[in-house]
C-alpha cells in the first residue's frame, strides 16, 4: 500500500478539520440561497395546478377561472410546451405538464401531479389562481400497495435476477434444502420524505437569442440543463443552469428539481420575463418523490452457529408512478442484500412496482439501506432462533478480511471484496462501547422493569462506493489563477451541505501549496464546468477531489516546466513550497511565480477530468466490479421503549466508521452523525401514510415528523477508525462518507427490536417492521406477549 | 385609533400603511431584502422563520420571545420590536457568540435552517446560562434541522457562554426599552387592500368590537389562524386581534381557584400551571416549540376548538369553567361543555373567550401525552385524569380524553367504574374495559382507531401504576427543564 500523497504544509489544506467554508455566512444569514437573490422587476412566479385524483383521465379543463384571477399572466398547459412535455431523467415516462386544454384531456397517475402551470405577478396570486380550475375527471381505481401492484402486474420495468451457486455448485433453493435449519419471513420498510429545509426552487431569467440562466437548488445542474433543453427544443447550450449551494438536498434534488426548473423556465420562454418557482411545503411534500418503500421475503438455511448456507430474497419495491431512478435503485437495494456477509448460495430477485403515488427517487443510500434491513433482521432472526446473541452471528457470516481468503469473499455479484475490514472495526468498536458487558446489564434490569423495557443492538455497514451505471463516474474540474496570484476553483459538483466545496478546495490548496483561503470557491455552473454528474453516490469528494487535483497538476507541471527554463534551473529542482517554489537555491513567492509566468505567456487556467478506474459492470449476467471499493463502519444503539405505549427513545449509540484518511475531520463527523439521526428517523418517527383514495396525508411537517433536537441520542459516541486507509488510489487516501453513515442507523431498529423482545422474555421474535412507529412497537409487544 | 402598524425593526422605526393585513411578517421582511430568515414550511413547524419578538411585558419589563415569522401577521407587530438575523453582528461584522459558536462548533451543514438556530438561542442568550442539553432540547425543539443531527448544535449553544460577551448587543438590549416606549403605539385600525385589522387595546373595546363585527375573524396568536392564510388562502374581510389587550394576559389567584386570562400564552402560563400541577407542566412543555408556546394562547386553543388541542383534556380534568364574553354580558360554563361537536362550538358570533377559571385545591392531575415523535407533535392519544382516593375509595374521577372523538371529551363510563370503588387493579381493570364504550376513535395518519384505543386504556394501566408503585420506571422522557 502506498503512502498518502506528501503536501506541502498549507494552512487549513487537507486532513484538517477546517469549518464549512459558508459557516460564517450561514450564522449570519447572509449565505444566498435561490430564493434569496434580488428579484428583478417584473419577475413572474410559477405555481401548478395540481390533479386531485390518483388515477384516471381528464374529461374537461376549464381555465377561465385561472385566468381571470387577479395578477394571473399566463396560463400554460401540456399545450404550451414548445418541446418534449417529459421531466424523465432516464427515459421519457414523465409527463410535465398533464393536461391540455386544447383537447380537454390529460392522463391522471398520482394524486397531486401537475397538470397545469400558472404565472402571475406575484407567488400568492398564482398559487391562489392554481386552485380556481374546474377540472372534470374520469376516475380509475387507484394501485397503491405493494400488494396491490404485484397482483395487477403493475411494473415500471422488468423484474431483475441476480444468483451466484456455493461452492458446490448449489443454488440458493438447494442450499437452502440442505441446510440442517431454515427460517422464512416477510419485512416491510416504509419510505422516507427527504425535508431538506430548502424547498424546491427555481429562478429562470431570459438573456438575448432564446437563452435562459437557471438558478436553482438541484443537485444534478447537468441534467437539469438538458431537461429544460429539450422540454423548450433548444440546444443545451441555450441553458445555463447554476447552483450555488442547496439548502439541503439528500438525494431528493437529483432529479426532482427539474420539475421545478422546467416550470420557471417555461413561464420566462413564453413572456419572455424572469419567471421564479418555489413550491410551497405541503406541495413539495406531494409532488416531488421520496425513498422507496419495500416489502422483502426471504429464506434462508442455516446452520446452528448461524452460519448461512443459503438465502434467497424478493425484493418488492414501490417505485411510484414513473420510472426516474428505480432501476439503479433498485440494483443498490440488490448489491447490498448482502451487506458484510458473504452469502454462499444465494438468490436476490427484485420487482419494480408501479403505483398511482409520487415517483419514488433518490435518497441518501439510494436502495442501499433498504437492502441491509433485509439481511440484518436475516442474521437477527437466525440469531434469535438459535439463542445466540446477534452479534456471533454478524461475526459469523463477515466476508474474509483483506490478505487472509477463505474463499468468502466473492458477492452475489461476483465482485471480490478485497478490503474487507470489517471485522477489525466491529471488535474494536463492541470494546469500545462495552457491547457485551451492556447487553447482559441491560438484560438483567429488564427484568426488574415490566413498563420500560431496554434493548441494545450492533450492526455493521459495508457500502459500495460508485455510481453502478458506469459512464456516471466522471467529473471534472477548472482551475483558473489569476494575475495576483488568485486561485479560482469550479468543478461539477454541487454543495447541498454536506462540504464537499470546502474538501475538495482543501484539495486544490494542499496540490498547489497555498493557503486555503486564497482558493476561492464558486457556483457550480454548466457553463464552466459541462457534462457532469449529479452529486451523488456519495462521489462528490471522490471524483472531483480527483478531477481538481488533474487540474491542478497540469498548472503545477507548466509551473515548474516554465519555472526551470525562468530561473535556469533542472526541473527536478524545481519544489513546491507553502505559498512558494524552489527553484535551485532561489525562493520564489506564488506571487512572482504567477506574474512572471503570465508576461511569459504561460496559460494560468487548466480543466481537469477524472474517471473512476477498474469499475464495470455486465447487468445482463449481472457480474462484474460496480464498486471501486467500499466504505465501512458499525454502529452500537441502545433504546429504551414503553411497553404501554409504544413510544421509544434512543439512548446511546457508539459509533465507528472508516473514512480512509479524511480529508476533513470535522466535516466527516458531521456527515456520520447527521447520517445517523437522519437513518433513525427513517425507521422510527417518519411515517408515510397515505389515505385510501391515494391521497398523501403526511405531506408537512405537522403530519411528518422527523428528528427534533430531543431526538438525537443522549450519548453519543463517534469516532473515525484510525486505522482507516482506502486501499484505492482515491483522492488523498480518503473514503467516501456522504450515505454510508444513515445505514449505522439500522442499529437503532435492532436494539428497539430487542426492547420488544424482552417485553415477550425473549420467548418470541418481534419481528418489528420499519418504520417503527409507537403503534408498530406496541402491535409487536403485544404479539411478542399474547402470540 | 392609528392607521398604521408601527414598530421597531433591528433598531429602527417602521410604519406600514399598505401591506395587507394577512401579509406574514415572513413575506414583508424578504420583501425588504432581510433574507437571513427562511421559509421552511409556512405552518410554524420548522422554524427557520425564527426572528426574536421584544416587548415590554405584563411585568414591566422587557421580553424577548421567538416566533416564526411565517405565521405572524405584519399587524401583529405593531408596538413590538422585531430582530432578524442580521442584527445579531456588530456593524463591524464581529460574529454573536452564538453565531461563531455555531460556526466554529460545525453547527450548520446546509446553513437554511441555522438563521432560525442562531435566533432561538439568541431570544435565551440574554437571560439564560449555558442550556444544559434538557434545556437545550427546550429551546430548539421548534427548530428542524435535517442536516446535523443537532449535536454540534446542542455543544455551541453551550460554548457560546464561554466567548466574550458582545457589547453591541447588550447596549442594544438596554436601548430597547426606550425605543419601545418611543413608538407610543395604542391600539390599531387598519385599513388596507380593503381588508380591516382591529387591534384594541382594552377589554372593553375588545368586546365591543367583537359584538360589533360579528363575522370579524377573531385572532389571538395566530398559531392556527396564521395556517388559514398560508395553506388556505385565508383571507378575512375583518379581523380583530386580541394582542394588544393586557388584561386579557393576566393570570390571577382567586380564592380556589387560578384565573387564566384567554390571552396568555402557553409560555406565559406554563411557570404558574406547573407550580400547582406539574403533569400539567410536563404537558405544556411537549406542546409545540418554544416559538408556538411563546406566540399561542390558551383561550386561543380552546376558542378554536381542535379536537387534539392539549390543553382542553387537561383543563377539562380539573373541573375547569370557561368565561365568555358578549358586549358587556358575560356568561361562564363547564369548559367540557363549550365543546359540542367536531368544529363546533358553544360561542355566540361577536362572543370572545375571556379567561378560563381553574379551581385548585383538588386532587392531583396526571397528564399522558402520546404522539410520535416526543416533543413538537400533535398528538395521538391524550389521557388527563384527576382522581381522587379517599380511605381506599375513590371519591373523585374526571378522566378526559384527546383524540380519542371529535371533540376533548370525559370518559364517563370509566369514571362510573371508578368512582365509589376501592382503588384497584381489579377496579382499574374494569374502567379500562369500561373505557371501550365512551370512545369510537378513528384512524388516520396520526394513529389507528384500534392503537388509540388499547392506548388511552393503557394509560389508566400506567396512572394506577404511578400511584400504587411509584418504584417503577414508567415514562421514557427526562424531566423536561
Amino acid at each position: 500500500m502506498d503512502a498518502p500523497d506528501p503536501s506541502p504544509a498549507v494552512r487549513d489544506g487537507v486532513h484538517t478539520p477546517r469549518r464549512h467554508d459558508s459557516a460564517e455566512k450561514h450564522v449570519a444569514g447572509s449565505a444566498l440561497y435561490a430564493d434569496d437573490v434580488a428579484e428583478a422587476p417584473g419577475t413572474l412566479h410559477g405555481a401548478f395546478g395540481l390533479a386531485t385524483i390518483a388515477r384516471g383521465r381528464v374529461t374537461a379543463l376549464d381555465l377561465a377561472p385561472v385566468h381571470a384571477a387577479p395578477g394571473v399572466v399566463a396560463v400554460l398547459t401540456a399545450d404550451d410546451v414548445p418541446g418534449l412535455n417529459d421531466t424523465g431523467p432516464v427515459v421519457h415516462d414523465e409527463v410535465f405538464l398533464a393536461a391540455s386544454e386544447a383537447t380537454q384531456s390529460g392522463e391522471v397517475n398520482f394524486h397531486g401531479q401537475p397538470l397545469f402551470l400558472v404565472a402571475a405577478e406575484t407567488r400568492h396570486a398564482a398559487r391562489r389562481a392554481a386552485r380556481l380550475a374546474r377540472v372534470k375527471y374520469a376516475e380509475e381505481p387507484p394501485i397503491l400497495t405493494v400488494d396491490e401492484a404485484m397482483a395487477a402486474g403493475s411494473r415500471v420495468a422488468e423484474p431483475y435476477r441476480m444468483a451466484r451457486p456455493d461452492a458446490q455448485g448449489r443454488d440458493a433453493d438447494a442450499a437452502i434444502a440442505a441446510a440442517p435449519r431454515r427460517l422464512a419471513g416477510r419485512l416491510a420498510i416504509g419510505g422516507q420524505e427527504h425535508f431538506y429545509l430548502e424547498g424546491q426552487v427555481a429562478l429562470a431569467t431570459p438573456g438575448e437569442d432564446a437563452d435562459l440562466h437557471i438558478l436553482t437548488s438541484n443537485q444534478h445542474p447537468s441534467e437539469c440543463q438538458l431537461v429544460v433543453a429539450h422540454v423548450l427544443g433548444l440546444p443545451a447550450h441555450a441553458i445555463t443552469v447554476e447552483v450555488r449551494r442547496m439548502g439541503g438536498g439528500f438525494g431528493g434534488k437529483e432529479t426532482q428539481g427539474n420539475q421545478t426548473a422546467a416550470a420557471a423556465a417555461l413561464i420566462a420562454h413564453r413572456t419572455r420575463r424572469p419567471a421564479k418557482v418555489r413550491l410551497d411545503r405541503d406541495d413539495d411534500m406531494v409532488t416531488t418523490g421520496k425513498r422507496h418503500d419495500f416489502v422483502i421475503d426471504w429464506e434462508a438455511g442455516f446452520d446452528d452457529t448461524g452460519g448461512l448456507h443459503g438465502i434467497r430474497f424478493t425484493q418488492m419495491a414501490r417505485c411510484g408512478w414513473s420510472l426516474d431512478l428505480s432501476n439503479a435503485i433498485c440494483d443498490r437495494a440488490m448489491f447490498h442484500a448482502d451487506n458484510c456477509y458473504h452469502l454462499p448460495a444465494v438468490e436476490i430477485v427484485s420487482h419494480r412496482l408501479r403505483t398511482n403515488t409520487a415517483s419514488a427517487t433518490a435518497f441518501r443510500g439510494f436502495g442501499g439501506p433498504q437492502g441491509m434491513v433485509g439481511i440484518e433482521r436475516v442474521m437477527d432472526e437466525i440469531a434469535f432462533a438459535l439463542g445466540r446473541d446477534p452479534l456471533e452471528v454478524r461475526r459469523a457470516n463477515f466476508y474474509d478480511p483483506p490478505g487472509r481468503p477463505r474463499g468468502r469473499s466473492t458477492t452475489p455479484y461476483h465482485m471480490e471484496v478485497e478490503d474487507c475490514v470489517i471485522a477489525e472495526i466491529v471488535d474494536d468498536l463492541a470494546a469500545r462501547a462495552g457491547y457485551e458487558g451492556r447487553r447482559a446489564e441491560i438484560r438483567e434490569a429488564n427484568a426488574a422493569s415490566p413498563i420500560i423495557k431496554r434493548g441494545i443492538a450492533l450492526t455493521p455497514v459495508k457500502f459500495g462506493i460508485s455510481f453502478t451505471t458506469t459512464f456516471l463516474n466522471q467529473a471534472g474540474a477548472l482551475v483558473h489563477t489569476y494575475q495576483d496570484g488568485s486561485v479560482m476553483l469550479n468543478h461539477g459538483g454541487t454543495e447541498m451541505g454536506q462540504g464537499l466545496f470546502v474538501k475538495v478546495a482543501q484539495v486544490a490548496a494542499s496540490e498547489l501549496g497555498l493557503d486555503l483561503e486564497r482558493v476561492k470557491i464558486t457556483a457550480t455552473r454548466t457553463d464552466k464546468v459541462p457534462n457532469t454528474s449529479a452529486t451523488a453516490a456519495s462521489s462528490g469528494s471522490d471524483m472531483n477531489g480527483m478531477a481538481v487535483k488533474d487540474a491542478c497538476g497540469k498548472l503545477k507541471a507548466r509551473l515548474a516546466s516554465f519555472a526551470a527554463r525562468h530561473w535556469v534551473v533542472a526541473e527536478h529542482a524545481i519544489d513546491f513550497l507553502p505559498g512558494a517554489i524552489r527553484a535551485g537555491g532561489e525562493v520564489v513567492a506564488w506571487e512572482t511565480l504567477i506574474r512572471e509566468a503570465y508576461l511569459a505567456r504561460v496559460p494560468l487556467s487548466a480543466t481537469g477530468f477524472y474517471a473512476t478506474p477498474k469499475i464495470h459492470w455486465d447487468r445482463v449476467n449481472a457480474r462484474g466490479r460496480p464498486f471501486y471499493y467500499f466504505a465501512y463502519g458499525a454502529a452500537v444503539t441502545e433504546a429504551a421503549i414503553d411497553t404501554l405505549t409504544g413510544e421509544s427513545r434512543i439512548l446511546r449509540a457508539d459509533i465507528l466508521h472508516d473514512v480512509g484518511r479524511s480529508l476533513n475531520p470535522a466535516i466527516d463527523l458531521g456527515q456520520i452523525e447527521g447520517g445517523y439521526v437522519q437513518g433513525v428517523g427513517w425507521l422510527t418517527s417518519e411515517e408515510l401514510w397515505w389515505d385510501g383514495s391515494g391521497r398523501l396525508r403526511t405531506h408537512a411537517p405537522s403530519t411528518y415528523k422527523i428528528p427534533a433536537c430531543s431526538d438525537r441520542p443522549r450519548v453519543l459516541n463517534m469516532a473515525l477508525w484510525e486505522k482507516g486507509m482506502n486501499r484505492e488510489l482515491t483522492i488523498r487516501r480518503s473514503k467516501a462518507v456522504g450515505e454510508p453513515p444513515l445505514m449505522l442507523a439500522i442499529s437503532a431498529l435492532h436494539a428497539l427490536s430487542d426492547a420488544v423482545a424482552a417485553a415477550g422474555d425473549y420467548r418470541a421474535y418481534p419481528a418489528l417492521d420499519a418504520p417503527a412507529t409507537p403503534e408498530r412497537i406496541l402491535a409487536a409487544v403485544e404479539r411478542v406477549r399474547h402470540g | 385609533m392609528p392607521g398604521a402598524i408601527r414598530f421597531i425593526l433591528n433598531g429602527a422605526m417602521q410604519s406600514v400603511a399598505d401591506a395587507a393585513p394577512t401579509t406574514t411578517l415572513l413575506d414583508w421582511l424578504r420583501a425588504q431584502g432581510l433574507t437571513g430568515t427562511k421559509e421552511g414550511c409556512a405552518e410554524g413547524d420548522c422554524g427557520a422563520c425564527t426572528v426574536g419578538l421584544r416587548e415590554i411585558g405584563p411585568d414591566g419589563r422587557l421580553a424577548t420571545r421567538p416566533v416564526c415569522a411565517c405565521i405572524q401577521l405584519l399587524p401583529m407587530v405593531h408596538g413590538r420590536e422585531v430582530v432578524t438575523v442580521e442584527r445579531l453582528a456588530a456593524p463591524d461584522g464581529r460574529l454573536h457568540p452564538v453565531q461563531l459558536a455555531m460556526a466554529e462548533g460545525h453547527g450548520a451543514q446546509c446553513g437554511f435552517c441555522t438563521p432560525g438556530i442562531v435566533m432561538s438561542l439568541w431570544c435565551a442568550w440574554h437571560t439564560e446560562g449555558p442550556p444544559s442539553p434538557e434545556r437545550a432540547d427546550a429551546l430548539l425543539a421548534g427548530n428542524l434541522c435535517r442536516c446535523t443531527g443537532y449535536g454540534p448544535i446542542v455543544a455551541a449553544a453551550r460554548a457560546a457562554h464561554d466567548l466574550p460577551r458582545p457589547d453591541w448587543d447588550n447596549a442594544d438590549a438596554a436601548a430597547a426599552p426606550a425605543r419601545l416606549g418611543a413608538l407610543s403605539a395604542g391600539p390599531l385600525d387598519y385599513a388596507a387592500q380593503g381588508r380591516r385589522f382591529l387591534a384594541p387595546d382594552t377589554l372593553d373595546a375588545l368586546a365591543a368590537l367583537a359584538a360589533r363585527h360579528p363575522e370579524a375573524t377573531i385572532l389571538s396568536g395566530a398559531t392556527d389562524v396564521g395556517l388559514w392564510v398560508t395553506k388556505r388562502d385565508f383571507d378575512p374581510a375583518t379581523i380583530v386581534w386580541t394582542g394588544r389587550v393586557a388584561a386579557l394576559r393576566e393570570i390571577r389567584e382567586e380564592p380556589g381557584a387560578l384565573v387564566l386570562g384567554a390571552g396568555a400564552t402557553y409560555a406565559e402560563a406554563h411557570v404558574r400551571l406547573a407550580a400547582l400541577w406539574p403533569d400539567l407542566g410536563r404537558l405544556i412543555a411537549r406542546i409545540g416549540g418554544a416559538q408556538v408556546r411563546a406566540m399561542g394562547t390558551i383561550g386561543g386553543n380552546i376558542a378554536n376548538g381542535s379536537p387534539i388541542g392539549d390543553m382542553p383534556p387537561a383543563l377539562i380534568a380539573l373541573g375547569a369553567r370557561l368565561i365568555l364574553r358578549r358586549g358587556d354580558g358575560q356568561r361562564e360554563i363547564a369548559l367540557e361543555d363549550f365543546f359540542l361537536d367536531y368544529g363546533k362550538q358553544d360561542r355566540a358570533p361577536g362572543e370572545i373567550v375571556e379567561a378560563v377559571r381553574v379551581p385548585t385545591g383538588g386532587p392531583a392531575l396526571s397528564c399522558h401525552k402520546v404522539s410520535k415523535r416526543f416533543d413538537q407533535d400533535i398528538t395521538a392519544v391524550l389521557g388527563c385524569f384527576v382522581i381522587g382516593i379517599e380511605g381506599g375509595r375513590v371519591t373523585h374521577a374526571r378522566l378526559a380524553y384527546g383524540g380519542m372523538a371529535g371533540i376533548p371529551k370525559r370518559a364517563r363510563a370509566a369514571e362510573t367504574a371508578l368512582l365509589g370503588q376501592p382503588y384497584t387493579r381489579e377496579t382499574v381493570e374494569a374502567a379500562i374495559a369500561a373505557l371501550a364504550r365512551d370512545f369510537t376513535p378513528l384512524t388516520d395518519m396520526r394513529a389507528s382507531a384500534a392503537y388509540r384505543l388499547k392506548v388511552a386504556q393503557n394509560l389508566l394501566m400506567r396512572d394506577f401504576l404511578e400511584r400504587t408503585r411509584p418504584d417503577l420506571a414508567t415514562r421514557l422522557a427526562p424531566e423536561p427543564v
